[in-house]
């Protein structure tokens, strides 16, 4: 019997009567007669190597599943791993809304075909315009990291200067990607990172430290807070007030699920603000759910440096219709090539959608409620952890959501305590060592709204098991 | 809205005739004697055709007979004629129909014609008054016509449209010496700029477009800027003729002229607007660098406008030393994708023939093919 | 009244609910969700605590966001979807150079609901991920196998970043070798990212323009633009004409001539998979969009993978954390060799390499080069007809096959009936048509627009957005009117300007707009 061809649910032109149909209409005797613009010392004739198709769906769905349970999560698993990824509560109707097929599948259209996603980045635009008191953004960067990058550029762009100043605890994963960024093949273009000094006691940055490296050259600071480990900085506006008298940038990088309970850069003096969106409803996805922001005041400096699409409200043709345009697209590569402001491309729009639903579920009250518990969690926890025989906070500083844990008395590494941790179904906090110098011994700890005192107190019964 | 009609009506006159130019009487009539009919009313025609649906909303002031009252008549256009009819029109008529318009403060004027008939409005308007140009002469060196009398008339119709918010560009007027160019000596000279409404649709919105090529133009010049602080002190620089090499000497801070070439060496202009000879005598012997543009609507970069730079001068700079700049737009509607040189010795245009990497922007260029 | 099987156009209405913007939707007081409460003994311990919050950094006023009983906001987005036309629910052929394929139910459905997936930190240890970085490993295979590279990386976030990410490798390589070279050479015809991204790596950029006839550039102008400044090439082929250059070896042989690296821009490798490779051309670095060629979904600009493959020297340039494997179990290694480091936080977008896994494994190798070879064949097969329309025009290599896309031209309606591009696009939207793609800049092709009918789209699919060419090339001819006023059945009408360029006029956010139409 002839072995009869397969015909694939995704591939409809496998169909044999279709396919020679086509075929026939074309004028083409056989596949390679499709490809005869390319020559045969180009063409590849084996077969891949690729293990054959499962082709029912059942089978593919299960041979996935079984793959991935040899995966542990943190549904099953208690978590006090963030790091830029915290776990947080996602309400139902961001994942309906987030995974509806129109939004998932949709691309490049105008706004006419593609109305109703425009809104919902314009609504987007407009609720996290308030979240951070500023008034303009553009759509978001690939991360946190790049959104860092893209307002140092931006600053370096405004201000005609070569040089940034950023802290030394900043998020290790970010210092590459901005090296990356800010370093050029053209001496001229290069622009030079320093690193502020911290604070021992603390983990604030060391404000001398900034005033002496902070002049006439610097095109932007660069402060986190809360910061990577946690500090919050308290001189906010005295730091403000020291950057912009130079004439520099004051770029605050916040997390914003923060933000309902800490005041919003803007009022402390950030000329640019950024984050990355994380934590207003994405999920952990093995950090899949992340995506950068950068926001500042609507002027013209501001607006015209941005690097990627700007959406916003246009003018009907007819009256009183909403509808959106794409702003200043003479400042992308997509108008001007090399010219553009950096590149852009495809970034990180979807989760404009589940930022701006899970914004509109959780209201004024929502914001204020969830950064509250993640403050009271956070500091039960640390309290607990820090009263641990031979554990200690690194820090002395107030804190959000994460804090240092130093376990360098206790004689044991970071690596043994997590993997006991993990024994007892618990990821323990994220190993700093080699993050930083003498951060060994130390683990940063994440406490969210989705943990529970039992889980808190049963991570420190633990801890104080293994530290015996 | 006011728009101003001026028609030649013996554009064109000599062309079929093979006379290359229409700009004397004396070959007006020959070109009549060998047959020649009148048709630049016909190509007005053409264009204003594409008006009717603004019909209600425009006036046309324009002159007697053949220079426009024929046209708007037969379409039916409301019209008022600024001038009392004549047997013969001169380029006077132009010059003095275009002033009349800049005293009634028309919105646009559209003319048809050559190149004679651009540089009669130039000199009468300068760039006071957007203009839109229909192609009816025989040559058309000036990049002011649009590509054909239907493109004109699009081109009208959309700045009737969008009246107030239409971007403009400023475009060549060239003239070439007719008496020469019978001859089969091509001298053509660079005479000014008229301002054109901006249509063509590279990007989505025109508006947008014609800040690139400001953007540009402020690259091409920083571009230049820094290559030359790389050079050294001694190497002189020769700026070609065109808004976009002068854009380069005003951002040095520096007066050249416009429609000439000048000569700069250590941060002064020592020739302005210099004649060959004195090109070729201050330069002989000296590090040169020579930066010129395209200039004109058929993508020339030598022979057309900037006859200073002789074959002499151009062997003397060398082939090397020689830095072309464009806006990208510019590079994109070539017509035929190709740069030309006509310099009047064919083995040093054949030697400046081949790929050329032309500066469009601040660390950008596009490879070019010049052809002969 | 269902589609009429004669002319295959349907009488169609997308959703209008003229919903209002969500602040509008405000009753103060109500809420939308409420999240975990602080535990009462939580609170009774801190209960004395002062300065949890350092006063300054106290939030002064509440934040402004609107206060919405969950149906109703549930409600909202729902009908905001509803005016939306993915390609789940449009024949959405028209997004040329990056047409999306289906994206299978199964592979969204696993990745949104299997907490193995979803409920990963990408930080947790080794032992616990081994599922996913098998999958990370496996694919990474099946890439190698595709292109013929040595070693993938899938940390770009997209086709843009992969482009950068290339860049930053070569400019690694070149300063580890001490060459000083501050070029990069491109063509017109590829993506503006190609010129865009290296420049933003300080890069000075080389375009090249493309032949007229051939439709990409000579061998002898690609070597006038080749020098010992070239650092590297960033090409693409076939280009966004759906050319094939069929020496495309000689291009690649004359940068390495000069000593500069070959970088491939495949984001879109849809219809030579399995055909031709990059290896066999000779490229030492490529990328792939892993939203588009294999699968997973767009949304509506991200996000998605730009996976990154290098061969030679090239694969210990990529970022860390690398996946591999020991013959026992996976590892993330963050110490490799001359790697750049990091250009995306933790392993890029895990969930997308996910569905790609699925993907490949769904179709195998035979499927894999079935999904090239349809691609190719509804592309032949849309050429065809489309040239018939009146109106149409095809730019370049006339005669030749074209691969899985085209870029034609309504240059001749336009001078005939004074409608272009835009005219078409905005009336595609009343027949159910999303949308089509018309030319990157510079629309060196006259009134472009792009098709790429890729291997997810039916033979009636095809037909059925054909035939609505075919009627609107008709009204531009016969019922301009229609057009000119279009879109009469889509959520809004006309917009003054979509592509608004004063800033002073930029309205990005609801407190904006209020302020500008003096709204309390």
């Amino acid at each position: 019997m002839k072995e009869e061809k397969v015909v694939y649910p995704y591939i409809p032109n496998s169909n044999p009567e279709t396919q020679r149909e086509m075929m026939d209409f074309v004028g083409a005797k056989d596949m390679w007669d499709l490809y005869e613009e390319i020559p045969e010392e180009l063409r590849y004739k084996e077969k891949l190597a690729i293990p054959d198709g499962i082709l029912d769906e059942f089978g593919l769905k299960k041979h996935v599943e079984k793959i991935l349970a040899k995966n542990k999560n943190c549904d099953e698993f208690t978590n006090f791993l963030g790091a830029g990824c915290a776990q947080h509560f996602i309400p139902a109707v961001v994942d309906e809304i987030t995974t509806r097929g129109e939004f998932l599948t949709c691309y490049g259209a105008e706004s006419w075909g593609d109305h109703g996603k425009y809104q919902a980045f314009v609504e987007y635009n407009s609720m996290l315009a308030e979240l951070l008191d500023t008034e303009v953004m553009s759509v978001p960067q690939f991360d946190g990291g790049q959104a860092i990058s893209t307002a140092m550029a931006m600053a370096c762009r405004i201000t005609d200067r070569k040089k940034v100043l950023v802290p030394e605890l900043m998020n290790p994963g970010y210092k590459s990607i901005l090296e990356n960024y800010m370093h050029s093949v053209q001496d001229e273009l290069e622009v030079q990172v320093e690193y502020i000094k911290f604070e021992p006691e603390t983990g604030r940055i060391d404000l001398a430290d900034l005033k002496e490296k902070l002049n006439e050259d610097v095109a932007a600071v660069m402060i986190e807070n809360p910061g990577f480990l946690g500090v919050l900085e308290d001189r906010g506006e005295e730091i403000g007030e020291l950057v912009t008298s130079v004439g520099a940038e004051f770029v605050v990088y916040v997390n914003p699920i923060s933000l309902g309970i800490l005041e919003a850069p803007a009022n402390y003096g950030a000329t640019i603000t950024c984050g990355d969106l994380h934590s207003l409803g994405l999920h952990l996805s093995a950090g899949n759910g992340q995506a950068g922001f950068i926001s500042t005041q609507g002027e013209a400096k501001y607006l015209n440096n941005y690097k990627d699409f700007i959406y916003g409200f246009a003018e009907p043709e007819v009256e009183g219709e909403y509808v959106f345009g794409n702003m200043l697209i003479e400042r992308t590569h997509y108008s001007r090539r090399a010219f553009g402001n950096e590149y852009t491309g495809t970034g990180t729009n979807l989760w404009m959608i589940s930022a701006a639903v899970y914004m509109a579920l959780m209201g004024p009250k929502g914001m204020e409620e969830v950064g509250t518990t993640i403050l009271y969690n956070s500091r039960y926890a640390a309290e607990k952890i820090s009263r641990i025989p031979n554990v200690s906070l690194k820090f002395t500083s107030p804190f959000f959501q994460e804090f240092v844990v130093d376990f360098s008395q206790s004689g044991k590494t970071v690596q043994e305590i997590n993997k006991q941790l993990l024994a007892n179904e618990i990821f323990g906090g994220l190993d700093l060592t080699g993050c930083y110098e003498d951060f060994d011994h130390c683990a940063l700890y994440c406490v969210t709204e989705v943990n529970t005192r039992e889980e808190i107190d049963f991570l420190v019964e633990c801890l104080e098991k293994i530290l015996k | 809205m006011l728009i101003g009609l001026i028609v030649n009506p013996i554009a064109g006159i000599g062309g079929p005739a093979g006379l290359k130019g229409s700009d004397s009487e004396e070959i007006q009539r020959l070109a009549v004697s060998l047959g020649s009919e009148y048709r630049s009313n016909e190509k007005t025609k053409i264009a204003l055709s594409e008006l009717t649906e603004e019909k209600d909303q425009l006036m046309f002031l324009t002159g007697s007979g053949l220079m426009g009252e024929d046209v708007v008549k037969s379409l039916g256009f409301s019209y008022q004629i600024l001038d009392e009819k004549k047997e013969r029109t001169t380029s006077e008529d132009t010059l003095m129909l275009a002033k009349i318009m800049k005293e009634k403060k028309v919105d646009l004027i559209v003319f048809s014609g050559g190149d004679g008939t651009a540089r009669d409005i130039y000199n009468a308007i300068g760039l006071s008054i957007p203009c839109v140009g229909i192609p009816a002469g025989v040559k058309i060196h000036s990049a002011v016509y649009a590509n054909n009398p239907k493109d004109a008339g699009v081109l009208i119709k959309q700045y009737v449209n969008q009246f107030g918010e239409s971007a403009t560009v400023d475009c060549e007027v060239m003239d070439i010496d007719e008496e020469k160019f019978r001859q089969n000596i091509v001298d053509a000279k660079l005479y000014g700029y008229l301002k054109i409404p901006f249509a063509r649709n590279l990007m989505q919105q025109s508006k947008a477009s014609i800040k690139f090529s400001e953007h540009d133009l402020q690259g091409i010049a920083d571009e230049i800027i820094e290559r030359m602080a790389k050079k050294d002190d001694n190497t002189c620089y020769i700026f070609g003729t065109g808004g976009t090499t002068h854009t380069i000497l005003e951002k040095l801070g520096l007066k050249g002229s416009l429609l000439g070439v000048d000569v700069v060496f250590q941060k002064n202009v020592v020739i302005k607007d210099g004649a060959e000879r004195d090109i070729y005598e201050y330069i002989r012997g000296k590090d040169v660098i020579l930066i010129l543009t395209v200039i004109g609507g058929q993508g020339h970069i030598f022979g057309r406008g900037n006859q200073q730079l002789s074959p002499r001068v151009i062997r003397e700079i060398r082939k090397e030393n020689i830095w072309i700049v464009a806006t990208a737009d510019k590079l994109y509607s070539l017509h035929d994708n190709l740069l030309h040189v006509d310099t009047s010795d064919p083995d040093l245009d054949e030697e400046l023939s081949g790929y050329w990497r032309i500066i469009v922007g601040w660390h950008e260029e596009i490879v070019c093919q010049v052809a002969v | 009244m269902g589609q009429d099987q004669e002319t295959l156009l349907r009488d169609f209405h997308q959703a209008r609910w003229s919903e209002p913007i969500i602040y509008e939707m405000s009753t103060p007081g109500e809420r939308g969700v409420i999240t975990p409460a602080v535990d009462k003994k939580i609170k009774d311990k801190l209960r004395n605590k002062e300065n949890m919050i350092p006063e300054s950094l106290k939030r002064k006023k509440m934040v402004d966001l609107p206060e919405i009983g969950q149906m109703r906001v549930n409600r909202h987005y729902m009908r905001l979807s509803q005016e939306t036309l993915g390609n789940d629910v449009s024949v959405d052929i028209g997004q040329g150079t990056c047409t999306m394929k289906y994206s299978p139910k199964v592979q969204e459905h696993l990745v949104s609901r299997n907490s193995n997936i979803a409920s990963v930190h990408p930080y947790q240890d080794e032992s616990t991920i081994q599922g996913l970085l098998e999958i990370y490993y496996k694919t990474e295979q099946y890439l190698k196998e595709i292109s013929g590279m040595d070693a993938f990386s899938f940390q770009p976030g997209g086709g843009a970043q992969a482009i950068y990410t290339n860049a930053v490798i070569v400019r690694k390589y070149f300063e580890d070798k001490g060459e000083d070279r501050d070029e990069i050479v491109t063509t017109i015809f590829s993506h503006p990212a190609d010129a865009g991204a290296p420049a933003t790596c300080g890069y000075k950029v080389i375009d090249l323009m493309h032949d007229k006839d051939q439709g990409y550039p000579t061998l002898e102008a690609f070597k006038a633009a080749l020098s010992e400044k070239t650092a590297a090439i960033f090409i693409t082929n076939p280009e966004d004409t759906g050319i094939f250059n069929p020496r495309i070896k000689e291009y690649v042989d004359a940068a390495h001539e000069v000593g500069a690296v070959a970088v491939y821009d495949q984001a879109n490798v849809n219809g030579i998979m399995g055909i031709t490779r990059a290896k066999e051309a000779g490229f030492d670095l490529i990328h792939y969009n892993l939203h588009k060629t294999f699968s997973a979904p767009h949304g509506g600009m991200g996000p998605g993978v730009g996976a990154l493959g290098a061969r030679g020297v090239f694969k210990d340039y990529i970022p860390v954390p690398k996946v591999s494997f020991d013959g026992e179990k996976y590892l993330l290694e963050h110490e490799v060799k001359q790697s750049i480091g990091k250009v995306r936080s933790f392993i890029g977008n895990a969930a997308i390499i996910v569905r790609v896994y699925m993907w490949l494994r769904s179709l195998g190798a035979d499927g894999v080069r079935e999904a090239a070879k349809c691609a190719v064949l509804n592309n032949q097969y849309a050429i065809k007809k489309i040239s018939q329309i009146r109106g149409v025009t095809m730019y370049y290599a006339e005669g030749k096959r074209r691969i899985e896309q085209c870029r034609y031209s309504w240059e001749q309606m336009k001078e005939e009936t004074g409608l272009g591009t835009e005219d078409v696009q905005r009336r595609l939207v009343d027949y159910s048509m999303e949308h089509y793609w018309e030319s990157h800049h510079p629309h060196i092709v006259p009134e472009p627009f792009t098709l790429e009918p890729t291997d997810s789209y039916s033979k009636k699919d095809v037909d059925e957005f054909i035939a609505v060419l075919e009627k609107i090339s008709w009204e531009c001819y016969n019922d301009p009117e229609v057009i000119r006023t279009a879109p009469h059945n889509a959520p809004c009408h006309g917009i003054k300007n979509y592509y608004e360029s004063d800033p002073a006029n930029v309205i990005c956010s609801w407190r904006q707009y209020k302020k500008k139409y003096g709204i309390d």
